[in-house]
Protein backbone atom coordinates (compact mmCIF):
# COMPACT_ATOMS: atom_id res chain seq x y z
CA UNK A 1 0.00 0.00 0.00
CA UNK A 2 1.20 3.50 -0.84
CA UNK A 3 2.66 5.34 2.11
CA UNK A 4 0.96 8.60 2.99
CA UNK A 5 2.55 11.81 4.10
CA UNK A 6 2.02 11.99 7.84
CA UNK A 7 2.51 14.79 10.36
CA UNK A 8 5.34 13.55 12.53
CA UNK A 9 5.19 16.42 14.98
CA UNK A 10 2.78 14.91 17.58
CA UNK A 11 5.03 11.84 17.89
CA UNK A 12 8.15 13.98 18.16
CA UNK A 13 6.64 16.24 20.80
CA UNK A 14 5.56 13.23 22.84
CA UNK A 15 9.03 11.72 22.59
CA UNK A 16 10.57 15.08 23.46
CA UNK A 17 8.45 15.35 26.60
CA UNK A 18 9.38 11.82 27.67
CA UNK A 19 13.08 12.18 26.82
CA UNK A 20 13.57 15.56 28.51
CA UNK A 21 11.61 14.27 31.52
CA UNK A 22 13.82 11.19 31.71
CA UNK A 23 17.02 13.26 31.55
CA UNK A 24 15.79 15.67 34.24
CA UNK A 25 14.57 12.79 36.42
CA UNK A 26 17.88 10.95 36.27
CA UNK A 27 19.75 14.24 36.75
CA UNK A 28 17.85 15.07 39.92
CA UNK A 29 18.49 11.62 41.35
CA UNK A 30 22.21 12.23 40.99
CA UNK A 31 22.05 15.90 42.00
CA UNK A 32 20.39 15.33 45.39
CA UNK A 33 22.70 12.40 46.14
CA UNK A 34 25.84 14.44 45.38
CA UNK A 35 24.40 17.30 47.41
CA UNK A 36 23.95 14.96 50.36
CA UNK A 37 27.72 14.40 50.52
CA UNK A 38 27.54 17.26 53.05
CA UNK A 39 26.01 14.72 55.43
CA UNK A 40 29.25 12.75 55.41
CA UNK A 41 31.57 15.71 55.99
CA UNK A 42 32.43 19.19 54.77
CA UNK A 43 35.56 17.75 53.17
CA UNK A 44 33.51 15.19 51.23
CA UNK A 45 31.16 17.85 49.87
CA UNK A 46 34.15 20.02 48.98
CA UNK A 47 35.70 17.15 47.02
CA UNK A 48 32.47 16.48 45.14
CA UNK A 49 32.31 20.19 44.29
CA UNK A 50 35.83 20.38 42.92
CA UNK A 51 35.27 17.12 41.05
CA UNK A 52 32.46 18.77 39.11
CA UNK A 53 34.67 21.79 38.61
CA UNK A 54 37.10 19.52 36.83
CA UNK A 55 39.87 19.54 39.44
CA UNK A 56 40.53 15.81 39.21
CA UNK A 57 40.73 16.01 35.41
CA UNK A 58 42.64 19.24 34.84
CA UNK A 59 44.38 19.77 38.16
CA UNK A 60 42.65 23.14 38.50
CA UNK A 61 39.12 24.30 39.28
CA UNK A 62 36.92 25.69 36.52
CA UNK A 63 33.51 26.76 37.93
CA UNK A 64 32.54 27.63 34.36
CA UNK A 65 31.87 23.91 33.86
CA UNK A 66 29.06 24.18 36.44
CA UNK A 67 27.68 27.19 34.57
CA UNK A 68 27.68 25.22 31.37
CA UNK A 69 25.87 22.22 32.85
CA UNK A 70 23.38 24.41 34.72
CA UNK A 71 22.69 26.17 31.42
CA UNK A 72 22.20 22.85 29.62
CA UNK A 73 19.80 21.63 32.33
CA UNK A 74 18.00 24.99 32.15
CA UNK A 75 17.44 24.54 28.41
CA UNK A 76 16.16 20.97 28.89
CA UNK A 77 13.97 22.22 31.74
CA UNK A 78 12.46 24.93 29.52
CA UNK A 79 11.87 22.52 26.64
CA UNK A 80 10.23 20.03 29.01
CA UNK A 81 8.01 22.76 30.45
CA UNK A 82 7.06 23.97 26.97
CA UNK A 83 5.89 20.55 25.78
CA UNK A 84 4.41 19.46 29.11
CA UNK A 85 2.34 22.63 29.45
CA UNK A 86 -0.01 21.05 26.90
CA UNK A 87 -1.24 18.77 29.68
CA UNK A 88 -2.42 21.69 31.84
CA UNK A 89 -6.09 22.60 31.71
CA UNK A 90 -6.25 25.61 29.43
CA UNK A 91 -9.51 27.17 30.53
CA UNK A 92 -11.75 27.33 33.57
CA UNK A 93 -14.19 24.80 32.17
CA UNK A 94 -11.48 22.15 31.77
CA UNK A 95 -10.20 22.95 35.24
CA UNK A 96 -13.68 22.54 36.74
CA UNK A 97 -14.40 19.28 34.87
CA UNK A 98 -11.10 17.79 36.00
CA UNK A 99 -11.64 18.96 39.57
CA UNK A 100 -15.08 17.31 39.69
CA UNK A 101 -13.67 14.16 38.13
CA UNK A 102 -10.86 13.96 40.68
CA UNK A 103 -13.12 14.69 43.65
CA UNK A 104 -15.75 12.12 42.75
CA UNK A 105 -13.47 9.42 41.32
CA UNK A 106 -11.31 8.02 44.11
CA UNK A 107 -8.38 6.87 42.03
CA UNK A 108 -4.77 7.25 43.09
CA UNK A 109 -3.13 7.61 39.68
CA UNK A 110 -5.66 10.28 38.72
CA UNK A 111 -4.99 12.11 41.98
CA UNK A 112 -1.26 12.05 41.20
CA UNK A 113 -2.05 14.21 38.18
CA UNK A 114 -2.83 17.11 40.54
CA UNK A 115 0.56 16.63 42.19
CA UNK A 116 2.26 16.74 38.78
CA UNK A 117 0.42 19.86 37.67
CA UNK A 118 1.00 21.69 40.98
CA UNK A 119 4.65 20.70 41.41
CA UNK A 120 5.34 21.46 37.74
CA UNK A 121 3.76 24.87 38.08
CA UNK A 122 5.69 25.68 41.26
CA UNK A 123 8.96 24.67 39.59
CA UNK A 124 8.38 26.98 36.65
CA UNK A 125 9.22 29.76 39.10
CA UNK A 126 11.46 28.46 41.85
CA UNK A 127 13.23 25.97 39.59
CA UNK A 128 14.15 28.87 37.32
CA UNK A 129 15.49 30.91 40.24
CA UNK A 130 17.69 28.02 41.36
CA UNK A 131 18.97 27.23 37.87
CA UNK A 132 19.75 30.86 37.14
CA UNK A 133 21.65 31.24 40.42
CA UNK A 134 23.77 28.19 39.60
CA UNK A 135 24.47 29.54 36.13
CA UNK A 136 25.36 33.01 37.36
CA UNK A 137 27.33 32.11 40.49
CA UNK A 138 28.94 28.71 39.93
CA UNK A 139 31.91 29.69 42.10
CA UNK A 140 29.67 30.01 45.19
CA UNK A 141 29.23 26.31 45.79
CA UNK A 142 30.87 24.60 48.72
CA UNK A 143 30.26 23.70 52.36
CA UNK A 144 30.42 27.36 53.52
CA UNK A 145 29.35 29.17 50.35
CA UNK A 146 26.22 27.01 49.99
CA UNK A 147 25.42 27.35 53.69
CA UNK A 148 25.72 31.13 53.32
CA UNK A 149 23.27 31.07 50.42
CA UNK A 150 20.80 28.81 52.26
CA UNK A 151 20.70 30.83 55.48
CA UNK A 152 22.14 34.32 55.04
CA UNK A 153 20.63 34.79 51.59
CA UNK A 154 17.30 33.28 52.71
CA UNK A 155 17.13 30.49 50.14
CA UNK A 156 16.15 27.76 52.66
CA UNK A 157 12.33 28.04 52.31
CA UNK A 158 12.62 28.15 48.54
CA UNK A 159 14.97 25.16 48.47
CA UNK A 160 12.68 23.15 50.73
CA UNK A 161 9.64 23.81 48.54
CA UNK A 162 11.75 23.04 45.48
CA UNK A 163 12.87 19.76 47.06
CA UNK A 164 9.29 18.64 47.72
CA UNK A 165 8.18 19.63 44.21
CA UNK A 166 11.09 18.25 42.28
CA UNK A 167 11.24 14.91 44.08
CA UNK A 168 7.54 14.14 43.76
CA UNK A 169 7.40 15.43 40.18
CA UNK A 170 10.46 13.43 39.14
CA UNK A 171 9.44 10.09 40.57
CA UNK A 172 5.76 10.31 39.63
CA UNK A 173 7.00 11.28 36.17
CA UNK A 174 9.42 8.37 35.92
CA UNK A 175 6.65 6.01 37.09
CA UNK A 176 4.32 7.34 34.37
CA UNK A 177 7.08 7.13 31.82
CA UNK A 178 7.60 3.43 32.46
CA UNK A 179 3.88 2.65 32.13
CA UNK A 180 3.41 4.97 29.17
CA UNK A 181 5.97 3.23 26.99
CA UNK A 182 5.58 -0.28 28.44
CA UNK A 183 9.09 -0.31 29.95
CA UNK A 184 9.74 -3.64 31.75
CA UNK A 185 6.02 -4.26 31.63
CA UNK A 186 6.33 -8.04 31.87
CA UNK A 187 3.53 -10.52 31.32
CA UNK A 188 1.38 -9.12 34.09
CA UNK A 189 1.10 -5.34 34.07
CA UNK A 190 -0.61 -5.38 37.46
CA UNK A 191 2.48 -6.84 39.09
CA UNK A 192 4.96 -4.60 37.27
CA UNK A 193 2.85 -1.52 37.95
CA UNK A 194 2.57 -2.36 41.65
CA UNK A 195 6.35 -2.68 41.82
CA UNK A 196 6.95 0.58 39.96
CA UNK A 197 4.50 2.33 42.24
CA UNK A 198 6.23 0.97 45.32
CA UNK A 199 9.59 2.14 43.96
CA UNK A 200 8.11 5.55 43.19
CA UNK A 201 6.85 6.01 46.74
CA UNK A 202 10.01 4.62 48.31
CA UNK A 203 12.22 6.95 46.26
CA UNK A 204 10.03 9.97 47.00
CA UNK A 205 10.30 9.27 50.73
CA UNK A 206 14.02 8.52 50.57
CA UNK A 207 14.94 11.59 48.55
CA UNK A 208 12.82 13.93 50.64
CA UNK A 209 14.55 12.62 53.75
CA UNK A 210 18.05 12.87 52.26
CA UNK A 211 17.33 16.31 50.81
CA UNK A 212 15.84 17.67 54.03
CA UNK A 213 18.75 16.37 56.08
CA UNK A 214 21.25 18.00 53.70
CA UNK A 215 19.36 21.27 53.94
CA UNK A 216 19.32 20.98 57.72
CA UNK A 217 23.09 20.38 57.71
CA UNK A 218 23.70 23.59 55.71
CA UNK A 219 21.52 25.49 58.17
CA UNK A 220 23.51 23.99 61.03
CA UNK A 221 26.80 24.96 59.35
CA UNK A 222 25.60 28.54 58.86
CA UNK A 223 24.58 28.88 62.51
CA UNK A 224 27.72 27.32 63.94
CA UNK A 225 30.17 29.32 61.81
CA UNK A 226 30.49 33.04 61.40
CA UNK A 227 29.96 33.13 57.65
CA UNK A 228 30.60 36.10 55.38
CA UNK A 229 29.87 36.23 51.67
CA UNK A 230 33.49 35.43 50.91
CA UNK A 231 34.09 32.77 53.58
CA UNK A 232 35.38 29.67 51.85
CA UNK A 233 36.04 26.19 53.13
CA UNK A 234 39.74 25.41 53.33
CA UNK A 235 40.60 21.81 52.67
CA UNK A 236 43.19 20.34 54.96
CA UNK A 237 44.72 18.26 52.20
CA UNK A 238 44.06 20.08 48.91
CA UNK A 239 45.46 23.52 48.21
CA UNK A 240 44.79 25.40 45.02
CA UNK A 241 43.92 28.57 43.22
CA UNK A 242 40.51 29.19 41.67
CA UNK A 243 40.23 30.32 38.05
CA UNK B 1 -31.64 -23.49 65.22
CA UNK B 2 -30.96 -20.93 62.59
CA UNK B 3 -29.09 -17.75 63.27
CA UNK B 4 -31.25 -14.87 62.11
CA UNK B 5 -28.96 -12.32 60.45
CA UNK B 6 -30.24 -8.80 60.48
CA UNK B 7 -30.21 -7.43 56.94
CA UNK B 8 -28.87 -3.93 56.33
CA UNK B 9 -31.16 -1.18 55.17
CA UNK B 10 -29.44 0.29 52.12
CA UNK B 11 -29.82 3.97 51.35
CA UNK B 12 -29.56 4.40 47.60
CA UNK B 13 -29.12 7.99 46.42
CA UNK B 14 -29.78 8.37 42.71
CA UNK B 15 -29.15 11.41 40.55
CA UNK B 16 -32.55 12.01 38.94
CA UNK B 17 -32.98 14.16 35.86
CA UNK B 18 -35.07 14.11 32.72
CA UNK B 19 -33.33 16.24 30.09
CA UNK B 20 -36.45 16.17 27.93
CA UNK B 21 -38.62 17.83 30.55
CA UNK B 22 -37.88 21.57 30.43
CA UNK B 23 -39.16 22.04 33.99
CA UNK B 24 -37.06 19.29 35.51
CA UNK B 25 -33.73 19.92 37.22
CA UNK B 26 -31.11 17.45 38.48
CA UNK B 27 -31.50 16.35 42.10
CA UNK B 28 -30.53 13.46 44.31
CA UNK B 29 -33.31 11.17 45.48
CA UNK B 30 -32.76 8.57 48.17
CA UNK B 31 -34.53 5.23 48.37
CA UNK B 32 -34.35 2.69 51.17
CA UNK B 33 -34.03 -0.94 50.17
CA UNK B 34 -33.55 -3.92 52.45
CA UNK B 35 -30.44 -5.85 51.51
CA UNK B 36 -30.72 -9.51 50.51
CA UNK B 37 -28.12 -12.22 50.12
CA UNK B 38 -26.06 -11.92 46.93
CA UNK B 39 -27.80 -8.69 46.02
CA UNK B 40 -26.42 -6.74 43.08
CA UNK B 41 -27.16 -3.13 42.19
CA UNK B 42 -29.14 -4.44 39.25
CA UNK B 43 -31.51 -6.15 41.67
CA UNK B 44 -31.64 -3.03 43.85
CA UNK B 45 -32.64 -0.88 40.89
CA UNK B 46 -35.39 -3.29 39.91
CA UNK B 47 -36.63 -3.28 43.51
CA UNK B 48 -36.80 0.48 43.46
CA UNK B 49 -38.64 0.53 40.14
CA UNK B 50 -41.06 -2.15 41.33
CA UNK B 51 -41.82 -0.90 44.84
CA UNK B 52 -40.82 2.76 45.06
CA UNK B 53 -40.87 4.63 41.77
CA UNK B 54 -41.76 3.10 38.44
CA UNK B 55 -40.51 6.17 36.56
CA UNK B 56 -36.84 5.43 37.37
CA UNK B 57 -34.85 5.06 34.15
CA UNK B 58 -31.86 2.75 33.89
CA UNK B 59 -30.45 0.39 31.25
CA UNK B 60 -29.92 -3.33 31.40
CA UNK B 61 -30.15 -6.31 29.09
CA UNK B 62 -28.15 -9.33 30.12
CA UNK B 63 -27.75 -8.82 33.92
CA UNK B 64 -24.54 -10.88 33.71
CA UNK B 65 -21.79 -8.43 32.73
CA UNK B 66 -21.92 -9.32 29.05
CA UNK B 67 -23.91 -6.58 27.35
CA UNK B 68 -22.32 -3.55 29.03
CA UNK B 69 -25.61 -1.64 29.21
CA UNK B 70 -25.79 -1.01 32.95
CA UNK B 71 -22.58 0.99 33.35
CA UNK B 72 -22.98 3.85 35.83
CA UNK B 73 -21.08 5.78 38.48
CA UNK B 74 -21.27 3.88 41.76
CA UNK B 75 -19.93 6.16 44.50
CA UNK B 76 -18.20 8.09 41.72
CA UNK B 77 -16.54 5.03 40.20
CA UNK B 78 -17.63 3.78 36.75
CA UNK B 79 -18.71 0.16 36.86
CA UNK B 80 -21.40 -2.31 35.78
CA UNK B 81 -24.41 -2.33 38.14
CA UNK B 82 -25.14 -5.99 37.50
CA UNK B 83 -21.69 -7.06 38.62
CA UNK B 84 -21.58 -4.91 41.75
CA UNK B 85 -22.52 -6.71 44.94
CA UNK B 86 -24.07 -4.45 47.54
CA UNK B 87 -22.32 -6.48 50.24
CA UNK B 88 -19.03 -4.92 49.11
CA UNK B 89 -20.31 -1.37 49.56
CA UNK B 90 -21.32 0.86 52.45
CA UNK B 91 -24.98 1.20 53.40
CA UNK B 92 -25.14 4.54 51.66
CA UNK B 93 -24.65 4.12 47.91
CA UNK B 94 -24.63 6.96 45.40
CA UNK B 95 -25.57 6.28 41.80
CA UNK B 96 -25.17 8.67 38.87
CA UNK B 97 -25.17 8.28 35.10
CA UNK B 98 -21.81 8.06 33.29
CA UNK B 99 -20.63 11.52 32.24
CA UNK B 100 -19.84 12.49 28.62
CA UNK B 101 -22.55 10.34 27.07
CA UNK B 102 -25.93 11.69 26.00
CA UNK B 103 -28.34 11.45 28.93
CA UNK B 104 -31.65 9.77 28.21
CA UNK B 105 -32.88 10.17 31.78
CA UNK B 106 -31.79 9.31 35.34
CA UNK B 107 -29.19 6.52 34.97
CA UNK B 108 -29.95 5.76 31.33
CA UNK B 109 -27.43 6.99 28.77
CA UNK B 110 -26.97 6.68 25.03
CA UNK B 111 -23.59 4.90 24.91
CA UNK B 112 -24.53 3.27 21.61
CA UNK B 113 -24.63 6.58 19.78
CA UNK B 114 -21.21 7.62 21.05
CA UNK B 115 -19.69 4.20 20.27
CA UNK B 116 -21.16 4.15 16.77
CA UNK B 117 -19.60 7.52 16.11
CA UNK B 118 -16.26 6.26 17.38
CA UNK B 119 -16.39 3.07 15.31
CA UNK B 120 -17.29 4.96 12.16
CA UNK B 121 -14.50 7.45 12.74
CA UNK B 122 -11.85 4.80 13.43
CA UNK B 123 -13.31 2.41 10.84
CA UNK B 124 -13.12 -0.53 13.20
CA UNK B 125 -13.44 -3.26 10.67
CA UNK B 126 -11.03 -5.31 8.53
CA UNK B 127 -9.71 -3.28 5.59
CA UNK B 128 -8.68 -5.46 2.71
CA UNK B 129 -9.32 -3.99 -0.72
CA UNK B 130 -8.18 -7.05 -2.67
CA UNK B 131 -10.44 -9.52 -0.95
CA UNK B 132 -13.43 -7.29 -0.47
CA UNK B 133 -16.69 -9.03 -1.31
CA UNK B 134 -14.99 -12.34 -1.93
CA UNK B 135 -16.83 -14.56 0.52
CA UNK B 136 -15.73 -17.83 -1.04
CA UNK B 137 -12.06 -17.39 -0.35
CA UNK B 138 -10.72 -18.96 2.83
CA UNK B 139 -9.36 -16.57 5.43
CA UNK B 140 -5.60 -16.41 5.93
CA UNK B 141 -4.42 -18.52 8.81
CA UNK B 142 -2.85 -16.97 11.87
CA UNK B 143 -0.87 -18.29 14.80
CA UNK B 144 -3.04 -19.43 17.72
CA UNK B 145 -1.13 -17.08 20.07
CA UNK B 146 -1.99 -14.13 17.87
CA UNK B 147 -5.60 -15.24 17.57
CA UNK B 148 -5.77 -15.46 21.36
CA UNK B 149 -4.29 -12.02 21.74
CA UNK B 150 -6.83 -10.54 19.33
CA UNK B 151 -9.65 -12.43 20.98
CA UNK B 152 -8.54 -11.17 24.38
CA UNK B 153 -8.87 -7.51 23.42
CA UNK B 154 -11.95 -8.14 21.30
CA UNK B 155 -13.86 -8.88 24.51
CA UNK B 156 -14.65 -5.17 24.90
CA UNK B 157 -18.39 -4.65 25.43
CA UNK B 158 -18.36 -0.87 24.83
CA UNK B 159 -19.87 -0.19 28.25
CA UNK B 160 -18.20 3.23 28.47
CA UNK B 161 -16.56 2.74 31.88
CA UNK B 162 -13.07 3.48 30.51
CA UNK B 163 -14.36 6.70 28.97
CA UNK B 164 -15.96 7.83 32.24
CA UNK B 165 -12.82 6.88 34.18
CA UNK B 166 -10.49 8.80 31.87
CA UNK B 167 -9.18 12.14 33.14
CA UNK B 168 -7.90 13.19 29.73
CA UNK B 169 -11.24 12.85 28.00
CA UNK B 170 -13.02 14.81 30.75
CA UNK B 171 -10.90 17.81 29.87
CA UNK B 172 -10.65 17.16 26.14
CA UNK B 173 -13.74 15.39 24.79
CA UNK B 174 -12.17 15.00 21.34
CA UNK B 175 -9.73 12.45 22.83
CA UNK B 176 -10.28 8.93 21.45
CA UNK B 177 -10.28 7.17 24.83
CA UNK B 178 -9.21 3.67 25.74
CA UNK B 179 -12.14 1.95 24.02
CA UNK B 180 -11.09 3.37 20.64
CA UNK B 181 -7.36 2.85 21.16
CA UNK B 182 -7.99 -0.73 22.22
CA UNK B 183 -9.93 -1.35 19.00
CA UNK B 184 -7.14 0.15 16.93
CA UNK B 185 -4.64 -2.11 18.70
CA UNK B 186 -6.90 -5.04 17.82
CA UNK B 187 -6.91 -4.23 14.07
CA UNK B 188 -3.26 -3.25 14.07
CA UNK B 189 -2.42 -6.73 15.37
CA UNK B 190 -4.69 -8.47 12.87
CA UNK B 191 -2.75 -9.54 9.74
CA UNK B 192 -5.98 -9.57 7.72
CA UNK B 193 -6.28 -5.82 8.10
CA UNK B 194 -4.16 -4.35 5.31
CA UNK B 195 -4.12 -0.74 6.50
CA UNK B 196 -0.59 0.65 6.42
CA UNK B 197 1.24 1.99 9.47
CA UNK B 198 0.81 5.47 8.01
CA UNK B 199 -2.93 5.02 7.74
CA UNK B 200 -3.07 4.00 11.40
CA UNK B 201 -0.93 6.99 12.27
CA UNK B 202 -3.45 9.22 10.52
CA UNK B 203 -6.15 7.81 12.80
CA UNK B 204 -4.48 8.02 16.21
CA UNK B 205 -1.06 9.64 15.74
CA UNK B 206 -1.94 12.93 17.39
CA UNK B 207 -3.13 14.39 20.67
CA UNK B 208 -6.71 13.29 20.07
CA UNK B 209 -5.21 9.83 19.74
CA UNK B 210 -2.53 7.95 21.59
CA UNK B 211 -0.24 10.95 22.19
CA UNK B 212 -2.96 12.72 24.14
CA UNK B 213 -3.08 9.93 26.74
CA UNK B 214 -1.74 11.14 30.10
CA UNK B 215 -1.41 7.58 31.49
CA UNK B 216 -3.65 8.20 34.50
CA UNK B 217 -4.83 4.61 33.94
CA UNK B 218 -8.39 5.16 35.15
CA UNK B 219 -9.41 3.09 32.10
CA UNK B 220 -7.31 0.12 33.13
CA UNK B 221 -8.52 0.20 36.71
CA UNK B 222 -12.27 0.43 36.00
CA UNK B 223 -12.58 -1.85 32.95
CA UNK B 224 -15.15 -4.49 33.98
CA UNK B 225 -13.71 -6.92 31.42
CA UNK B 226 -10.19 -6.42 32.76
CA UNK B 227 -8.82 -5.67 29.29
CA UNK B 228 -5.06 -5.04 28.99
CA UNK B 229 -5.61 -1.35 28.17
CA UNK B 230 -2.39 -0.09 29.76
CA UNK B 231 -0.19 -2.40 27.72
CA UNK B 232 -2.16 -1.93 24.49
CA UNK B 233 -1.93 1.85 24.70
CA UNK B 234 1.82 1.53 25.38
CA UNK B 235 2.05 -0.80 22.36
CA UNK B 236 0.31 1.76 20.14
CA UNK B 237 2.49 4.58 21.44
CA UNK B 238 5.60 2.62 20.47
CA UNK B 239 4.13 1.66 17.09
CA UNK B 240 3.13 5.23 16.27
CA UNK B 241 6.55 6.55 17.29
CA UNK B 242 8.17 3.90 15.12
CA UNK B 243 6.00 4.92 12.16
CA UNK B 244 6.95 8.56 12.65
CA UNK B 245 10.64 7.60 12.59
CA UNK B 246 10.42 5.76 9.28
CA UNK B 247 12.15 7.36 6.28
Amino acid sequence: MKSKKIDKMPARLDLLQSATGLILGVFIMGHILFESSILISNEMMYRVTIMFEGYYFFGERYPGIISFFAGAIFVIFIVHAAVALKKFPNNYKQHKLMKNHITSFKHEDTHLWIVQILSGFIMLFIGSVHLYTMMAEPQNIGPFASAFRVVNQNMAPLYFLLLLSVVSHAFIGLYRLALKWGFMEGKNTKTSRRRFKFLMKAFIALYIIIGSLSLAKYIYIAYTNDLQADTRYQSTTINMKVH
Amino acid sequence: MSLEKKERLLKISILRFDPNDPEDFPEMETFEVEEADGMTLYIVLNEIREHHDNSLKFDFVCRAGICGSCAMLVNGRPTLACRTLTAKLDEHITLAPLPLFELIGDLSIHTGKWMRNLNEHLETWIHDKENEMNFDKLEERMEPELADEIYEIDRCVECGCCVAGCGTIQMRPSFTGAVGLNKIARYHLDPRDKRSDEEYYELIGDEDGVFGCMTLLGCQDVCPKDLPLQSKIAYLRRMMLKTSMKN
